[in-house]
């Protein structure tokens, strides 16, 4: 299958992961705690993305590869998260990778053109781009990136992207996670199968179906007939644009204030912010800084039973200045059952998928181990 | 005008491959064999004719004389050659060839695959019986590998390596009307939507290319001296395979075609895309002006699935099966 998946990828989950904490971040300010401030935020942003968009990070996912299994896939993009003076839980990170990859998941299967897959990876490079547009050193990097992924995959064919399209649907398959806010958007089943509706525009490049046309020998156009498709489409809306910049057409992953709620199931743009975003507070909401001191402030949730093992795991970082809160994650029933039903999920995967030449991945983290 | 049976339920979900379904029907035991492929697993099932008896079995797509290594199937076909049938898998690594029930392996050809990975992927795909002793297999690189098959045993050879399409196959049919007069045996397609029409023999003859816009050709099938080809724009074009001319061109669905099947016995054509949709037409010959026409007779939605697989279960076209991304089933429907 296709060897060009990960920079997608990482740049697609990648975006829904920052999504949300731009989101979570900038909602903590109204309160009165005042945990995080403007600059605390925008530091664990350019952190992230400096990190993600960096050229040696880049250069790894670049190269021709087989797809990481999940296990992996959540081990690097928690170690990503992990760049910031952010800290969350195994148990947190495994939610929100859920919502993550369902996120995911919905834009790759109403792609409407393998070519699409594109336009989805540019709007969630667009939004990141907003995100650090105060830090031009940060952006440059994006930019850089941006303009590399377009270069390498501007020369794949369709067939080529529909391959990797088909090898994102294997790495997705059998995962019916609910997300309260797709159900009651209506763009995904009590089943956990989304919606595919049998109306609205075709994609670029396509015609409506219906017609039947009849040639000669010599490719003159004889009779024309029409048959009932069944479903409501209607004719395209146009290409969007594959440029460092321009409107994608494609409103998939596309994150609008405006549109958040809109309950149009043929546009929606990212819905999954306010589940995310949700999760979030109650899983951060209950961090009270105590005794706040005027130094650097750092917020770590504690995953060892004791200060020694932490250094051990961080790498020794400074510790002198450390506020350690201690967080449960709050686990409702529902995510605890599919926590429970997905590691049973995982361990088949691995059973299968994973590739005895254990050297996939683990380049990657050693190299993000050394930043 | 067709109305929907029991499901077979399979153990995985199919994955989202060209062509995913695979039928043979054996009547002197009164049972049919399906295959759907699910990431390196090929899931068959035995249904007998009354709906009593389901068998279930699994292949993993695995080199021999390696412990643990499996890869991605890109897919699984029956083949039927005058003496025997065989079922094919094709994958990452090479092609497979088992005695049609899955019960033994009694053929493997590794693809040359470089130690680090490539550019490009690597993979087999495309699997069609040819003539009498035949059988052919796509590869990513647009070669279409040519097997001589004995009437049994496993001297199988590879004869014949077919290199004109510079493209990945995606897909390879023969001439299946079952007439013997045809020029055209074997019609092969590929990623750019190239078509290739060949006269099977010791040495395969290029006798056309048609040549494609871009656009993928998912499937493809030969049937009385037509390609019938399917597209990933949801058209369906009709052309005359040693001439190369156009029939006639369907805009036929919204979204990518991943199927077409043929009923050599009655001229009903099968197609299934990504829009959920499957379709059911009619072909007519009219020898005097030497033209096929097309007719559309039926539609059937398959609610919310993007179909990966649909093949008729006889002949005659009197039932149809389907298979789609996660779907744990085999959907079935057979004429009112």
């Amino acid at each position: 299958m296709s060897v060009r998946t990960l920079p997608l990828v990482f740049i697609n989950l990648g975006g829904e992961m920052l999504y949300i904490l731009d989101q979570r971040l900038r909602a903590h300010n109204t309160s009165d705690s005042r945990v995080w401030s403007e600059g605390d935020r925008k530091r664990v942003l350019n952190d992230i993305v400096g990190t993600m968009f960096s050229k040696s990070f880049m250069d790894e996912l670049l190269k021709p590869q087989q797809l990481y299994s999940h296990r992996t896939m959540k081990t690097v993009l928690t170690r990503l998260a992990h760049t910031s003076i952010m800290r969350l839980n195994p148990a947190s990170m495994d939610r929100l990778y859920e919502l993550m990859i369902m996120a995911f998941k919905y834009q790759v299967f109403l792609c409407p053109r393998p070519k699409d897959l594109l336009l989805i990876s540019y709007n969630h490079m667009d939004s990141i781009r907003a995100l650090v547009r105060d830090t031009p050193a940060v952006l440059n990097q994006v930019d850089e990136t941006h303009r590399k992924v377009i270069e390498v995959y501007s020369t794949f064919s369709e067939g080529e992207l529909q391959l990797l399209r088909q090898t994102l649907l294997i790495f997705f398959q059998d995962m019916h996670i609910r997300v309260s806010l797709f159900l009651k958007n209506q763009i995904q089943n009590p089943s956990g199968r989304f919606v595919l509706t049998t109306s609205g525009p075709v994609p670029s490049g396509v015609d409506v179906p219906g017609l039947i046309r009849t040639f000669d020998l010599r490719g003159r156009e004889v009779s024309r007939s029409e048959f009932p498709p069944g479903g409501s489409f209607c004719g395209s809306v146009g290409e969007g644009s594959f440029e460092l910049n321009g409107d994608r057409v494609v409103r998939l992953a596309q994150l609008s204030p405006s549109s958040r709620g809109d309950p149009d199931p043929n546009s929606p743009p990212n819905p999954l912010a306010k589940e995310e975003l949700n999760l979030l507070a109650r899983l951060m909401g209950s961090m009270k800084a105590e005794n706040v001191p005027t130094g650097e402030r750092r917020f770590r949730i504690s995953l060892f039973s004791t200060d020694q093992e932490e250094a051990g795991a961080s790498g020794g970082e400074q510790q002198d200045t450390i506020q350690v809160i201690n967080i449960q994650a709050v686990q409702d029933g529902q995510a605890a059952l599919a926590l429970a039903r997905i590691a049973g999920e995982f361990a088949d995967e691995e059973a299968k998928l994973e590739n005895p030449s254990s050297s996939k991945g683990d380049e990657l983290l050693a190299m993000m181990d050394d930043l | 005008m067709f109305h929907k049976e029991k499901s077979i339920q399979i153990k995985n979900s199919a994955s989202a491959l060209y062509n995913n379904l695979s039928v043979l029907r054996i009547a002197p035991r009164r049972l049919t064999y399906f295959t759907v492929v699910h990431a390196n697993v090929v899931n068959m099932v035995s249904a007998s004719w009354d709906g009593l008896n389901y068998s279930h079995r699994q292949l993993q797509s695995k080199e021999p004389n390696v412990a643990t290594s499996t890869s991605l199937i890109m897919q699984a076909a029956f083949c039927v050659l005058p003496s025997r049938d065989l079922l094919v898998v094709s994958s990452q690594k090479g092609i497979q060839m088992y005695e049609s029930d899955g019960s033994i392996m009694v053929y493997w050809h590794a693809l040359d695959t470089p130690e680090a990975p490539t550019e490009q992927a690597v993979f087999a795909r495309g699997i069609s019986a040819v003539s009498d002793n035949y059988i052919c297999v796509g590869v990513s690189s647009g070669a279409v590998l040519v097997f001589d098959v004995p009437s049994k045993g496993s001297n199988i050879t590879l004869s014949e390596v077919l290199e004109e399409h510079k493209e990945a196959i995606t897909d390879i049919a023969a001439e299946c009307s079952g007439s013997q007069e045809r020029l055209a045996s074997l019609v092969t397609a590929d990623d750019g939507g190239n078509v290739c029409v060949w006269k099977s023999g010791e040495e395969f003859q290029l006798l056309n290319k048609i040549p494609g816009l871009d656009i993928t050709c998912s499937s493809v099938k030969l049937w009385k001296g037509t390609v019938l080809a399917g597209y990933g724009n949801g058209q369906i074009r009709l052309y005359e395979a040693v001439t190369g001319i156009l029939h006639a061109e369907v805009n036929a669905h919204a979204r990518w075609i991943y199927s077409l099947d043929v009923a050599p016995f009655s001229g009903l054509l099968l197609s299934a895309a990504e829009d959920s949709f499957v379709r059911v037409w009619h072909l007519a010959m009219t020898p005097e002006t030497n033209s096929v026409e097309i007719a559309h007779l039926h539609n059937e939605c398959v609610t919310d699935t993007q179909i990966c697989g649909a093949k008729f279960c006889d002949g005659d076209g009197y039932a149809f099966a389907v298979t789609g991304y996660d779907l744990s089933e085999i959907i079935r429907y057979v004429q009112s």
